[in-house]
């Protein structure tokens, strides 16, 4: 829960979205803010927010709020 | 393994959801039966600046790539989303062969701002950024080189592997010259460069002269120039390590073309460059016609196994003009 929190807190900075956006539910280019230059913001926030590195096959996968989450519990083990 | 029964079934599928793209074949007089690469009908790429050419309904187009065309139009590319993953994805397999899984540090031979502008060179830089990580920009927003920030990456990342991307010319006008001057060590790096050698004749400096100038200067010695155009998105030609030429990602190829007989040249002959790529399946893009002129210099006998060939430069424009009266007629 804890991981799912601050992975939240990540992507509404790092895409620069409301509080009460619906994090949730997103996918890689559903909406404007999370384009190819918010991605690169992103996958950078998420690596020194959990202090991992994603390799170019994980960022290329990286679609939606869910797979980041699984992405991020797996690499930290 | 060969390409042409993909090639060719990308050519039926074109032709059944791409109505102007199966106008111009019928004009052609383009059978659906081909013995090899070389058989396929192809399209100039400037077919692109002047129709809007899709194999999608409108309500899938999901991204529309312009090219910086130096004159006129500029082309106009159609994405839907299955499209522009596949893209993304195919790139990063052929840049892996160099790059390795991993994501290296990065050093962006250009400004920051660059990836918002709607420019070729905007999106080079954002297409390769996927491969780095701790992006680093050469370039401050006036375009004039950032020696602290160079020197900054250099002490932090310098003795691990990193890659450096830039459009050719920069990476030689700024990123060369700085480090030249300032005695700087860039022999972790790995250099991934297009753009064409256009801007650097003057200062007669072409491929060779590049690799054994970085290399004496600043210890830098793998570089990969590449060959790649919006046109065919997705897909590019990588320089072997030792420099001997482009070579072909094993979803494409490439033909040249004698520009007046149109017949495939044989090995060392030079000609237009024909690229060709199963990766196109939203817009006819499959077989297509450049304006480049190319040689190549043999099959299985260089770096990597497979055809390898040199971009020579831009076709005189006569003869472009002579491929697209083809079609037209």
């Amino acid at each position: 829960m804890e991981i799912e929190q601050r992975l939240r807190a990540v992507f509404v900075a790092a895409l620069d979205l409301g509080e009460d956006a619906d994090v949730e539910t997103l996918e890689y280019r559903g909406i404007e803010e999370w384009d190819s230059v918010g991605h690169m913001t992103l996958v950078a926030a998420i690596e020194d927010e959990f202090d991992v590195q994603l390799d170019t096959d994980q960022v290329l996968d990286l679609s939606s709020f869910k797979v980041a989450l699984d992405l991020v519990r797996q690499l930290r083990g | 393994m060969s390409l042409v029964p993909e090639l060719a079934e990308l050519t039926a599928y074109h032709r059944e959801r791409c109505a102007e793209y199966d106008r111009i074949l019928a004009a052609l007089g383009a059978g659906d039966t081909f013995a090899e690469v070389a058989d396929l009908p192809w399209l100039p790429v400037r077919l692109f600046k002047t129709h809007e050419l899709k194999s999608i309904p409108d309500s899938e187009v999901f991204r529309v790539l312009t090219s910086s065309g130096t004159t006129g139009a500029p082309s106009r590319i159609f994405l839907d989303k299955a499209a522009a993953a596949a893209q993304t994805r195919q790139l990063s397999a052929t840049l892996q062969r160099v790059l390795g899984p991993s994501r290296l540090p990065m050093l962006v031979v250009d400004r920051k701002s660059i990836v918002r502008s709607s420019s070729a060179r905007g999106a080079g830089v954002l297409g390769m950024a996927n491969f780095g990580r701790k992006h680093v920009y050469l370039l401050d927003e006036s375009e004039q080189p950032d020696l602290a920030a160079l020197q900054r990456f250099l002490d932090t990342h310098g003795g691990e592997p990193f890659l450096v991307f830039g459009f050719t010319f920069l990476v030689w006008q700024y990123l060369y010259v700085l480090a030249r001057e300032h005695g700087l060590d860039l022999s972790n790096g790995i250099l991934i460069h297009s753009g064409g050698w256009k801007k650097l004749a003057d200062r007669a400096v072409d491929n060779a002269e590049f690799r054994r100038r970085f290399a004496e200067d600043t210890g830098l010695r793998r570089i990969h120039n590449y060959y790649g155009m919006v046109e065919q998105i997705g897909t590019v030609f990588v320089e072997g390590p030792s420099g001997d030429g482009l070579y072909c990602p094993d979803f494409a190829d490439v033909v040249i073309r004698d520009p007046r007989t149109w017949a495939e040249q044989p090995v060392g002959v030079p000609g237009v460059i024909e690229v060709v790529s199963t990766l196109p399946r939203s817009y006819p893009g499959h077989v297509l016609l450049t304006e480049d002129l190319g040689v190549c210099h043999g099959i299985d006998d260089g770096d990597w196994p497979g055809k390898r060939f040199t971009v020579l430069g831009r076709l005189p424009k006569a003869e472009v003009r002579g491929c697209s009266d083809t079609v037209a007629a």
